[in-house]
């Protein structure tokens, strides 16, 4: 048996805190194979890996990509466009139709919650949600908890803040109940358009005042903002989001000494953050993505049925 | 053509009747109720066990017929009724096309003649297409028998069109019935708006989004003199709007589903089930209990099934694809007899009058009853049948039940509509 009890990776909730901890210290092995010259292991030679992205993305995808490469997977990326979706087929019936190509592993991304369980009902494939509709987005949740991990040394005693459209975030859906699954303290700040109609399921509190919290996090998690909507925006203008909830060059100086900033990118330069939050030492948004390809690894080698230790060989 | 219906506990309160009998009918009416009624020829059957009700209706049921004959069809729905125990139902008008002539009222109503035992009326649509800006041809459909006019499966939007079309009905004296949903609350909202649209990622369809034309339909109820019928409520709250405005004497009534009554939104979790996708929506388990015990006092007058069948293909989707509904006539008496009668909450006398009387009321058709003279309209069940919902399939064409697997104790097993058997011994005929 792999080390997880779960076959597929649906939702956080999939996980408990010692198999994040199992997936997370075998991320630091694979991270360290992305630093050699040859970045390449033969760990899942032979293993079909499908990146079925039926929803645009390119850092997810490409990720997941090089994620599968780097451990010798064959990987096929399925897009929305190139897809049968589009010539009216249902979602079971892709599925099935992967299933008899005997694919080991599928990552899913999807823009309907709940995509990927169709899959896991319909495929003898493991399955990886890389992100379904406004419900979850797993993966990004444990690279998170890594970056997170990784600069802190561990999770105790931390808060951290995130800052965003919570109500309609998948990054949220997933790394709230991870962080509560932790024992970490969590805030959601947003307006109140943005907030999630029952915070407490995710295991946060909320606040509308980034500048009420600001201080007291250790990290502070900018989420994207949507670009403005015409209709029915649920804020007045990105001008006034900005001023409201936009990391400043004056809010940065708010900040705890040591705290540090994330974001799940793309990011909005002048909306969510100023170039100056942007471009900070302390911003990890890149060390975030870094993480991203060694989690994934690592994911994929747990998932595809490897024990925790004698990943890297 | 006589026949006699042996040993039955027969039970009607609108004469007052519950007792061990036997009931006589000829040429398609009762002729005795009593221990010893009798028939000179004809045919005799002993119920020994079974209890006889007034036939049931439905008020709420969609048919598909015509237009999407795939999901279901006059027959397969009369069928699904039979089998369920009604006698008669009321056919929406969200068919393809709508109902909103007169022509079409009569084309349902002419096949349903051939296609089905089950009684089938029809409601006609309220505003033309059902698009909420025009009144559609009222008049001209109730001259061919439509006996409601509802736009259900969208809410009237524009307060004003509604005003009109209340104003313009009143003259026919028949109900309108709402489906009462705020598009601008509601967005794309697919589950109740709270815990599970948080757990799930999926958005909210707010409990107000309905409260709100609840409220509203009782003030145009109050302004025109238009009885107006709510529609699958849902909500604690709108229950306490309806039962203001009943103390206050207005022409309002109301109606619950058994899914709305007997389930509520925790029964969706991480699958996705998309048999209980539902609009409304399962609301809380609070909700529930304030719905059936409104359905006990009588606030809500009655059952309803909202019968909605879907084809497999089309619930086989992501959540937010899948189309809104359940089927329910075949499992809707089961269920208040197995959730409400059996436990005490719920006595066969006010089961009668809220899945048999309290329908043909509230639309003004000639009442039934257990008597003398009353149309042979009669339910028969069996109060220990003990069935698992689905395992020995559907007379419904679409088997998206919200309660398939559930085991329920009691069931129709005769139907009589007019005195010919629909349903005997279990079996449709």
């Amino acid at each position: 048996m792999g080390a997880l009890a779960s076959k597929h990776l649906l939702a956080i909730e999939d996980l408990d805190a010692t198999e994040i901890g199992t997936i997370l210290d075998i991320a630091t092995s694979f991270k360290e194979v992305n630093e050699r010259t040859i970045k390449k292991l033969p760990t899942l030679r032979g293993r079909t890996i499908i990146n079925l992205f039926l929803e645009p993305s390119t850092r997810t995808r490409t990720s997941f990509e090089l994620a599968a490469k780097r451990l010798s997977a064959d990987a096929i990326n399925m897009s929305g466009s190139a897809s049968a979706t589009v010539k009216g087929e249902s979602l079971v019936d892709t599925a099935k139709t992967l299933d008899a190509m005997d694919a080991d592993l599928v990552i899913i991304r999807h823009a309907m919650a709940g995509a990927p369980q169709i899959l896991a009902r319909c495929m003898r494939a493991s399955i990886i949600n890389g992100g379904d509709g406004k419900h979850q987005h797993p993966t990004q949740a444990l690279l998170d908890l890594y970056t997170i991990r990784d600069y802190f040394g561990s999770f105790e005693g931390l808060k951290v803040g995130i800052v965003g459209d919570i109500a309609h975030s998948r990054v949220a859906g997933s790394l709230l109940p991870a962080l509560s699954m932790l024992g970490v303290e969590t805030v959601a700040i947003a307006p109140p358009t943005l907030l999630p109609a029952c915070p407490e399921v995710l295991g946060t509190r909320v606040s509308s005042s980034l500048d009420d919290e600001l201080s007291s996090l250790d990290v502070v998690y900018m989420l994207r903002v949507q670009q403005e909507r015409l209709e029915r925006s649920p804020f007045p203008s990105l001008r006034e989001y900005a001023g409201l909830f936009g990391l400043s060059v004056s809010r940065l100086q708010s900040m705890k000494k040591n705290a540090i900033i994330m974001h799940p990118g793309p990011i909005n330069r002048g909306v969510e953050l100023s170039s100056d939050a942007a471009d900070a030492a302390n911003n990890l948004l890149l060390y975030q993505v870094n993480a991203g390809v060694a989690v994934r690894m690592a994911l994929m080698y747990v998932l595809l049925g490897g024990e925790s230790d004698g990943a890297v060989a | 053509m006589a026949l006699l219906l042996e040993n039955l506990r027969c039970i009607d309160p609108s004469v007052d009747l519950d007792m061990l009998a036997n009931i006589a009918i000829k040429d398609g009416k009762i002729v005795s109720v009593g221990p010893d009624a009798a028939i000179e020829k004809g045919e005799r059957r002993d119920l020994s066990g079974k209890i006889a009700l007034p036939g049931l209706m439905d008020m709420h049921v969609h048919l598909r017929d015509p237009g999407q004959e795939y999901k279901e069809d006059l027959t397969s729905g009369g069928n699904a009724a039979a089998r369920g125990g009604f006698t008669t139902v009321l056919a929406m008008p969200n068919t393809s096309p709508v109902i909103s002539d007169g022509s079409q009222v009569s084309y349902v109503i002419n096949r349903a003649q051939n296609a089905t035992k089950t009684r089938i009326y029809v409601a006609g649509a309220l505003t033309r297409g059902l698009k909420g800006q025009s009144l559609a041809e009222m008049g001209d459909m109730y001259q061919n028998g439509a006996v409601a006019f509802t736009d259900d499966g969208r809410g009237v939007q524009d307060s004003g069109i509604l005003r009109l079309a209340m104003d313009y009905c009143r003259q026919f004296n028949v109900p309108v019935l709402s489906h009462c949903q705020d598009e601008s609350l509601v967005g794309k909202g697919v589950v109740n708006e709270g815990v599970v649209s948080t757990r799930l990622g999926l958005a909210g369809w707010p409990a107000v989004a309905e409260e709100l034309p609840i409220a509203r339909d009782i003030a145009l109820a109050e302004l025109t003199g238009c009885a107006v019928h709510i529609q699958h409520i849902s909500t604690a709250k709108g229950v306490n709007l309806v039962r203001a405005a009943k103390e206050r004497g207005l022409p309002v009534t109301c109606e619950v589903t058994p899914h709305h009554l007997f389930l509520d939104e925790n029964s969706l979790d991480t699958n996705y089930q998309t048999s209980l996708k539902m609009n409304p929506p399962l609301r809380t388990k609070a909700d529930t209990e304030a719905l059936q015990t409104a359905l006990i006092e009588g606030v809500i007058d009655c059952v309803a099934s909202d019968h909605a069948p879907h084809a497999a293909h089309e619930k086989e989707l992501e959540f937010e694809l899948a189309p809104f509904g359940t089927t329910g006539l075949e499992t809707a008496l089961s269920l208040v007899l197995d959730r409400m009668v059996r436990p005490g909450l719920l006595s066969y006398q006010l089961l009668i009058s809220r899945m048999a009387h309290a329908p043909r009321s509230i639309l003004g058709l000639e009442p039934v009853s257990l008597a003398a003279g009353s149309i042979a309209d009669i339910t028969i069940i069996d109060p220990n049948e003990l069935w698992m919902v689905g395992n020995e399939g559907w007379q419904s064409k679409s088997a998206n039940s919200a309660f398939a697997g559930t085991e329920l104790c009691g069931r129709a097993t005769d139907v009589y509509v007019g005195g010919y058997a629909s349903l005997q011994n279990g079996e449709v005929l």
